[in-house]
């Protein structure tokens, strides 16, 4: 009786553990269907894509999508956007788990370089053999960072975008100053701002590549472009050179000026806040991306339409061995193709880089955002921005070298070394020699 | 029928019970151990596998013997990430446990505007996270926060940008987020302590604050316990809070150990000694867990003996 009774419960228990373990099968099969459905785009030949949200590109992107799928109802692109520095964590955590998109968005350089070691994008070097015509459309320079090992993963979309120095031209007349030629010309410039209380310069430090653009202009003008190259090709203790224990110090003396606004480093690039300081006024001056003139076009009121905004490349530090006319930042952005997805999605993502990332509404959107178009043969006239799209077609294509950003061009291991000690020296929490010898310890790796 | 019969079945009858009461217990338990083995064992016995291996997420997966404890462990941020997590968890503790003690005395009471003032209280632990922290951000910020709108100067400190500040002001927004949940369990632990304690000291001419200090909290020790666990391994795997407030931010200063395994892991994609970090993460709070149940003492001793 007892005996029966138990045993009865036990396999009440084992029926209650199988149907348990049936569900999770279940789970278990859904999660590979899924898959595939998730890289493929839902199967027939659709295409999903992956990229970033926000002004100035979002709407510019979602555009190009809709004219492929309105001239392809049967094959379509379904996009998501995320944010920037969310997107950098996302994208490779579901290419691990095989659940990327059909079209990946990127930076080139190292992060490619980490999918093509990981069998994770397609090789396009025949693709874009065959069709001479796209690659032909394409500026040359871009395609640098989308190459690996001699071959092309990605194709360069989008825009240029270089590093510049943007300042707000009415503090500049309220304090009674002009634009720096030199670094001497900043440091002067500094107390003088902050004796009226404006903050010299705007920075998103914690979103911390804000502050490596400090570096990466300050290295190149005093140096040159040699020292970072060799950091690239993973010399030993490249790091060492002198110029750089120079240009690091000549940072932390910025810092200590009180030369960068208060607070710098608990703001994000991502909330644009520090771009809402040069608008407001709280700030003199900003080194960013040249996406920022959208930025602050879209956020800034009539702030960039009144001729509020000014901007120029970085000056050149005082015996410096760089050419003043380099500059750095992104050659382009890359969308790479999923190894992993169907032959069909694949064939959608290659017509939609083939018929609609090229054609001429792609070109005008792009210079609507007010960026400078990967594609060959942009014409700004007639734009409301053709000033300022002028001067960055003119940065980009003089530059004797237009180097990728560092935390691009590495490995992602390296470049975290990198922006974390950069933080820190931001800090001043770690000294110059500390930061060298941090960075030596992961060339290479 | 006899008169024997009677006994038997009673006699029979507590086994069979109690046999069956423990086998009702097993069989309740089993879909919470189901779900416990699947999403907690299992990924436990993974992550302890991947502390072996070296893997950034997206290639293949290579054994690597001990290389990835001996990065973990030989990172200069350890030491340092286990301070700041130490730091934080002490000093949420010493602010979180006095303020919720009195708090949950306080609405324990049975009146009606303190009923009111509960449902207030609790408010913070409705929000998430994420939205608590992204408000303080901006209300913050020394910019564009409190202090540019209010016009009051004093509020303009770096409050998230200088290493001391920032720390505190972490400490500051987990105890707003989490004192009213402990202040509900201490409300529950007061309510718990028989009414006849109370009256019999007054009877013996105590007066609150000793009433306060002999009967009420020695009867809180056990939710004291529960609390203090809750808060303590809390606040040793908290990470989405900081991660938004401050990101670990200014440079190391606010980097807890779960920071640091999220930066090893998915930042600079080294997933082996993220795994490690994550071991050492669980081995810590099993420890403290342990240490805390240890200072209880004998979970079954009453705490109404005589009563």
């Amino acid at each position: 009786m007892i005996d029966s009774n138990y045993s009865r419960r036990r396999f009440l228990g084992l029926v209650g553990g199988t149907a348990g373990a049936a569900a999770l099968a279940a789970c278990g099969s859904s999660g590979p269907s899924e898959d595939g459905g998730s890289s493929g785009g839902g199967g027939g030949g659709a295409a999903s894509y992956w990229s970033l949200s926000g002004p100035p590109g979002q709407e510019y992107r979602q555009a190009s999508v809709d004219r492929f799928n309105k001239a392809n109802p049967n094959t379509k692109i379904t996009p998501t956007f995320f944010q920037n520095d969310a997107y950098k964590q996302k994208i490779t955590t579901s290419i691990g788990a095989g659940q990327g998109p059909t079209m990946i968005w990127g930076w080139g350089g190292g992060g490619l370089k980490a999918y093509v070691e990981a069998g994770q994008v397609e090789d396009l070097t025949d693709w874009f053999g065959q069709n001479a015509a796209v690659k032909s459309k394409i500026l040359d320079s871009s395609f640098g960072a989308a190459t690996v090992n001699g071959k092309i993963y990605a194709m360069p979309v989008e825009t240029v975008q270089p590093i510049v120095l943007f300042y707000n031209k009415k503090v500049f007349d309220k304090v009674g100053v002009q634009p720096p030629q030199s670094w001497g010309d900043i440091m002067a410039l500094v107390p003088k701002f902050n004796a009226a209380k404006i903050a010299p310069f705007s920075l998103g430090g914690q979103s911390r590549w804000t502050n490596m653009m400090w570096l990466e202009f300050l290295l190149d003008r005093t140096a040159g472009s040699d020292v970072f190259n060799n950091v690239f090709a993973g010399q030993k203790d490249a790091w060492s050179d002198p110029a750089v224990l120079t240009m690091l110090t000549q940072i932390q003396d910025l810092v200590k000026a009180n030369g960068f606004v208060k607070g710098f480093s608990s703001i994000t690039a991502d909330s644009n806040a520090d771009q809402a300081l040069l608008y407001t006024g709280k700030a003199a001056m900003m080194v960013h991306g040249s996406w920022s003139y959208g930025i602050q076009k879209a956020n800034g009121g009539s702030f960039v339409k009144d001729g509020g905004l000014g901007w120029m490349n970085f000056p050149a530090v005082e015996g410096g061995k760089g050419d003043p006319s380099n500059t750095v930042g992104n050659p382009g952005q890359y969308l790479s193709i999923s190894s992993k997805a169907s032959a069909e999605a694949k064939d959608t993502a290659k017509k939609f880089f083939s018929t609609t990332l090229v054609d001429n509404d792609e070109m005008a959107g792009w210079i609507k955002s007010g960026g400078v178009p990967v594609l060959k043969g942009a014409s700004f006239t007639g734009s409301d921005d053709a000033e300022f799209l002028t001067s960055m077609a003119d940065i980009a294509s003089k530059a004797k070298i237009f180097a990728q950003s560092w935390d691009q061009a590495l490995s992602p291991t390296a470049a975290e070394t990198l922006l974390d000690n950069i933080a820190k020296l931001f800090q001043l929490q770690i000294s110059p020699q500390q930061w060298v010898d941090s960075m030596n310890g992961v060339i290479g790796k | 029928m006899t008169t024997l019969a009677p006994p038997a079945v009673r006699v029979k009858e507590p086994t069979r019970t109690s046999g069956g009461r423990s086998g009702a217990v097993l069989w309740m338990a089993l879909p919470a151990l189901v779900w416990f083995v699947i999403f907690a064992v299992i990924p436990l016995i993974g992550v302890l596998l991947l502390s072996f291996t070296t893997w950034n997420g997206i290639g293949t997966i290579h054994g690597s013997g001990l290389t990835s404890w001996k990065a973990a462990l030989t990172d200069p941020g350890l030491p340092r990430a286990l301070w700041v997590t130490f730091v934080i968890m002490a000093l949420s503790w010493l602010v979180q446990t006095p303020i919720s003690i009195l708090l949950g005395v306080f609405i324990a009471a049975r009146s009606k505007y303190r009923g009111l003032l509960a449902v207030l209280y609790f408010v913070p632990v409705l929000l998430s996270s994420a939205a608590i922290s992204i408000t303080y951000k901006a209300l913050l910020d020394p910019n564009f926060g409190l202090s540019a709108g209010l016009g009051v100067s004093w509020l303009a400190q770096d409050w998230l940008g200088q290493s001391g500040l920032a720390l505190g002001v972490v400490v500051f927004v987990v105890s707003w987020q989490y004192i009213p949940f402990h202040s509900l369990i201490y409300q529950g632990g007061v309510r718990q302590i028989p009414q006849s304690l109370y009256e019999a000291s007054q009877i013996d001419g105590a007066g609150r604050m000793r009433q306060f200090f002999s009967i009420t909290l020695p009867q809180l020790k056990y939710t004291i316990i529960t609390s203090s666990t809750l808060m303590v391994v809390g606040s040793l795997t908290s990470f989405d809070l900081i991660y938004v407030l401050t990101a670990g931010g200014p440079g190391d200063s606010t980097r807890t150990l779960a920071l640091q395994m999220y930066q090893f892991g998915f930042q600079a994609r080294l997933m082996g000694p993220a795994s490690a970090i994550a071991v050492i993460l669980v081995l810590i709070g099993l420890a403290i867990s342990l240490l805390l149940r240890r200072l209880g003492g004998r979970a079954d001793e009453s705490q109404l003996e005589g009563m």
